[in-house]
């Protein structure tokens, strides 16, 4: 077996200090430095403390991936010290344990470091007072107005306000009142008045996107924030703010007024815009999916994701998705269409078919197709998405798993080298037999503008020469798709697929991050999962074992795929390992 | 009798001195940078050398010498938590942002004696190996920045300033940064930010202490105008010398503003802790008295932030008898000598030595919303209690002030304040907004209650039975 899987990205960081404080009364070991929101070490925080504690402290401002800024107060705790006496030693208890001086003044956990023998104190009355007291502040002038706002539900202010809050307010001034429905941008929309300027959109925006769009205008309860005139706010990450976003602030112009949140059920997945491949959930609701948000991942995202591939969910619920089983252009059914296929497979010369898989597909089911690229002695394929890269999370790959496909052996290093030898065997009669999956073969060398709405990201399929007169002189071609196309109505046998969000499956990102992702929706009308229909197709043709499971299929894959030995389904957990590629 | 002992304003006032630099010489300026630039190193008993910086900083330290800005910090201490191993270059910075209100000392300097303020700060910054110095003055005065930048220039063409200072090699450039009319650029790490042309919203400490993390993230020294006069006297002097002046703890002059209902309002130098607040209200060289007829009502002592003292009331001063054993002497508001440790005692401060008197005349309650006003518009609205509660105050005192009070206003007001200070803001913002409100309340509870239940009686005249339900109704 080997070794090469493992599931830290980078090498074990040598051993920190460990320190010992006590969290209301309770003493725990922390390390002395923890990573800061930039991965760099920094003496341990307060929070960072309590959170090792299991201790709950509210905050606002603070964000374990953001600068510090130390503004919302809602952390405020008390603590304690060790006593020094003159000579600069502890002074002891009479049972002799260290006496603690308290502090007069409270801290704000998220930037008050620890010390050894440090006391927190998280749930005494002058805490809870304190707040109470921040809730009260953040509420006056705040327009409660819960039942028309899209960030109910998942809203911090709703939550400290049940877990901390008073339950009347004594305000009787008349409500500092601002802007509402500002159009940021072209997927942003502000409501002033809900803001608490906790300043995690400005922070993000500068200091994660860098780009300094955002500020604060204005003094005192009249701040408000602001991007500069005449400068809307649309980079690629904008939709991050929403997410960081703690109270209903900033709203996705895409999800406001589409679904409560509490309705959502949410899905680990994984974003395939581009081979970095993003943890994303999806929330969907009675088989629509409503919205991608990014998932905690440091291997891969952090806890971001850029807008284009959050937005990238339409085409799913597309009412022209393949939905059946079609026989040379006749409604057909998965069991004739299927024993169709393998009976022309079984029967095929070596070397007549060649298959063009897509890196679009998942791990297992490219690796199925290498079972039949194997019996059947094809040749096959990929095709190469390219676009424009970013520094922060985008990139210039756009299939989400051509690692996949090169390591399960169905493309090589470079994707679409073969795609000249497969042209030519067509147009010289060697190859009869063409199985594509997930690919319009006809969109060959398009500009990124005339691209369909499946892709809405700006991407250059390469150019190659399988052409439609081409594809017309196949014996058969088998074509498995999501979406209709030129191809898909060229097809003898078309065998409608899946969106990654309606099976499950795994891809492996640019940095061979393995990554699993959860079943969102069904599948519309007669569409099946690609893996469930190849691994009956390649029992057909090969004899080999079924796997009923995607758990058994990816295991079995990991015994045989050398890249991925090592590997289970279960230990992949929701983050994914790295292996080597 | 208390007497003005001027040492910052000794030229200031006098009939023909002028701002420029060929005044300042003849009246010996720049012989006290002369004087520092020229001490030798001194050998120590363990064998080390005192260089002559670390001599200034030694002498500051014997000097006593506490920040005139507000806080009246030590202004040895602060100099000594600068971090001089970090391989960073060190900034100096004069915080000439006064704008305190009742507070109007440094312009006096500025406008009258900047080249003693440019003394003490070359000074200051050849003691801190400080090679850029910015002085950041209020927006406000235009004047007073114009003259400073004329002062520099002058003092650059005669080389206390550029490179190689009077020959000694020593290297200095300094700056004057105007601000943009905010009063929390007063605040040391706020003006850092403003100066580093960010919105002034004060840093958090820990982790950005000054002397650690200023300026451009750099170990940076910021000094109140007044402050960075003394230097220049504590080296003319000597430290042990200038101790001498005040009361112990209480080292120095300070320069007084006076104003509010006392017939001579002005700027009075004295020695710390040497004049009573009696006396400097009702000296003949100071106040010179209330106006005829009037009785006083209370006293804003340092600064508009400070907790108001009112009439009649009594501390105890802990102070020492014959035998030097510390006793509590029962003293009369206008019997506390006017320093920082005196008034510290009585539960208030000496902050930027801005006495405001008010007497009877004064209505108490407009008195307060007036301050208020001030704060809730200066708050930066950075951290929540400060931003929410300086506005909430400020309406709710508009709101007595305007008839349309409660006699439950008073109970009120006093739960908003008590919510904002003691730590719970990034700054001592917080504070000085609360504090007013907080000290006006404990002191002057009835009026506020009376003013309240006046406005009540009135609208129940005013406004029939079952409406007066409704409005009640619409209250809870």
């Amino acid at each position: 077996m080997s070794t090469a899987a493992t599931t830290e990205t980078k090498p074990a960081a040598p051993a920190i200090e460990k320190i010992k404080v006590k969290v209301d009364g309770r003493e725990i070991e922390v390390p002395r430095l923890i990573a800061d929101w930039s991965g760099k070490l920094t003496p341990t925080t307060m929070i960072q403390a309590c959170e090792l504690a299991k201790t709950d402290v509210p905050h606002y401002c603070w964000h374990p991936k953001l600068p510090i800024s130390g503004n919302c107060r809602m952390c405020l705790v008390e603590f304690g010290t060790p006593a020094l006496g003159p000579d600069r030693k502890p002074v002891m208890n009479p049972d002799g344990t260290p006496k603690i001086a308290k502090s007069p003044r409270p801290a704000i956990a998220c930037a008050t470091p620890i010390s050894p023998g440090m006391e927190i104190y998280t749930k005494t009355p002058a805490v809870k007072q304190m707040r109470e007291g921040v809730l009260e502040s953040l509420l006056i002038n705040h327009p409660l107005d819960c039942p028309i706002c899209d960030q109910a539900g998942e809203c911090k202010l709703q939550e400290y306000s049940v877990d901390y809050g008073q339950s009347q307010s004594r305000f009787v001034e008349a409500k500092v009142h601002k802007p509402k429905a500002v159009d940021l941008g072209p997927r942003i929309m502000l409501d002033a008045e809900r803001c608490i300027l906790c300043t995690r959109c400005i922070r993000f925006t500068r200091d994660v996107a860098h780009d300094d769009a955002l500020g604060i205008i204005n003094r005192g309860s009249y701040n408000t924030i602001a991007t500069f005139p005449g400068m809307p706010f649309d980079n690629n990450y904008t939709l991050n703010t929403v997410d960081v976003c703690p109270v209903g602030a900033l709203t996705s112009k895409d999800f406001r007024f589409q679904m409560r949140a509490w309705f959502l059920k949410e899905t680990k997945s994984v974003c395939t815009s581009c081979a970095t491949g993003c943890s994303i959930l999806i929330g969907s609701r009675e088989e629509k999916i409503y919205r991608y948000t990014p998932r905690d991942n440091d291997a891969v995202n952090a806890s971001w994701m850029c807008d284009a591939g959050r937005l990238n969910y339409k085409w799913i619920g597309r009412a022209d998705r393949l939905k059946d089983v079609l026989v040379r252009g006749q409604k057909s059914t998965w069991t004739a269409a299927l024993n169709e296929v393998s009976d022309k497979l079984k029967q095929a010369p070596a070397g007549s078919v060649a298959i063009i898989a897509s890196a679009r597909q998942t791990n297992e089911e490219l690796w199925l197709l290498s079972k039949l690229k194997a019996k059947l002695g094809a040749v096959s394929d990929s095709i190469a998405r390219i676009g424009a890269a970013d520094k922060l999370l985008v990139c210039d790959d756009k299939n989400p798993n051509f690692n996949g496909a090169r390591l399960t052996g169905m493309c090589f290093t470079e994707a679409g080298i073969n795609l000249a030898q497969i042209a030519n065997g067509i147009e010289q009669g060697k190859i009869t037999t063409l199985i594509v999956f997930g690919e319009n073969l006809v969109k060959h060398g398009v500009s990124a503008k005339v691209l369909g709405e499946k892709e809405t990201i700006s991407e250059v399929v390469e150019q190659h020469s399988l052409t439609a007169e081409l594809l017309a002189k196949l014996d058969t071609l088998i074509v498995s798709d999501i979406l209709p196309n030129e191809t898909t109505k060229l097809a003898h046998y078309v065998l409608p697929g899946c969106a990654h969000a309606e099976k499950r499956g795994t891809f492996t990102n640019t940095d061979g991050r393995v990554q699993k992702f959860m079943k969102a929706v069904e599948a519309p009308g007669d569409a099946r999962a690609e893996w469930e229909f190849l691994h009956d197709l390649v029992h057909n043709v090969t004899g080999q074992n079924r796997f009923v499971t995607i758990e058994g299929l990816f295991n079995q894959m990991a015994k045989e795929v050398s890249a991925f030995n090592g590997l289970t389904w279960q230990a992949l957990g929701d983050t994914g390992v790295t292996v080597q590629i | 009798m208390a007497q003005e002992y001027k040492l910052i304003l000794k030229h200031a006032d006098a009939p023909g001195y002028t701002p420029d630099i060929e005044c300042y010489l003849r009246q010996g300026g720049y012989d006290a940078l002369k004087k520092a630039l020229a001490i030798q190193p001194k050998d120590l008993a363990d064998g080390k050398k005192l260089s002559g910086p670390e001599q200034i900083r030694e002498d500051v330290k014997v000097s006593g010498l506490r920040g005139r800005g507000g806080a009246g910090f030590s202004c040895g201490l602060k100099w000594s938590f600068v971090d001089r191993k970090s391989g960073k270059p060190i900034y100096l910075i004069c915080n000439a942002d006064e704008s305190e209100p009742g507070t109007f000392k440094d312009r006096q300097i500025i406008h009258k004696d900047p080249h003693q303020l440019i003394e003490g700060m070359i000074i200051s910054c050849f003691a801190n190996d400080v090679k850029l110095a910015y002085i950041y003055i209020r927006g406000e005065m235009p004047e007073g920045a114009k003259i400073l930048n004329q002062a520099l220039k002058e003092a650059r063409a005669k080389n206390f300033l550029g490179k190689n200072i009077l020959g000694t090699g020593y290297d200095l450039e300094m700056h004057v940064h105007r601000g943009a009319g905010a009063y929390i650029c007063g605040e040391e790490t706020g003006l850092i930010e403003s100066l580093e042309g960010k919105r002034p919203y004060p840093r958090i400490k820990p982790p950005y202490f000054p002397a650690i993390l200023g300026l451009w993230m750099c170990p940076t020294i910021v000094n109140n105008v007044e402050t960075l006069c003394n230097v220049k006297h504590i080296v003319t002097m000597g430290g042990a010398e200038f101790a001498k002046l005040g009361t112990p703890n209480n080292t120095g002059t300070r320069i007084v503003s006076l104003s509010g209902h006392v017939k001579r309002p002005g700027y009075y130098e004295i020695e710390v802790g040497k004049a009573t607040l009696r006396e400097l209200l009702y000296d003949k060289n100071f106040g010179g008295g209330l106006r005829d007829g009037r009785q006083l009502k209370a006293i804003i002592p340092g600064g508009s932030s400070s907790k108001v003292l009112k009439a009649g009331e009594k501390f105890k001063l802990k102070k020492k008898d014959a035998e030097g054993k510390e006793i509590l002497v029962e003293t009369d508001m206008l019997d506390l000598p006017y320093d920082f440790d005196s008034l510290a005692q009585a539960g208030t401060m000496s902050g930027s030595s801005a006495i405001i008197v008010m007497d009877d005349s004064v209505d108490i309650v407009k008195a307060l919303a007036n301050l208020s006003e001030f704060y809730a518009h200066e708050s930066c609205g950075q951290c929540t209690p400060c931003r929410e509660g300086s506005l909430w105050m400020n309406k709710t005192l508009q709101r007595l002030t305007h008839g349309e009070g409660r006699a439950s206003d008073a109970d009120y007001l006093g739960k908003i304040a008590d919510n904002i200070p003691g730590g719970r803001t990034i700054c001592a913002f917080g504070e000085a907004c609360s504090w007013p409100v907080q000290s006006f309340l404990a002191k002057f509870k009835d009026e506020f209650v009376a003013k309240g239940a006046a406005d009540e009686d009135r609208r129940a005249k005013e406004v029939s039975a079952p409406e007066q339900k409704q409005l009640e109704a619409a209250h809870h």
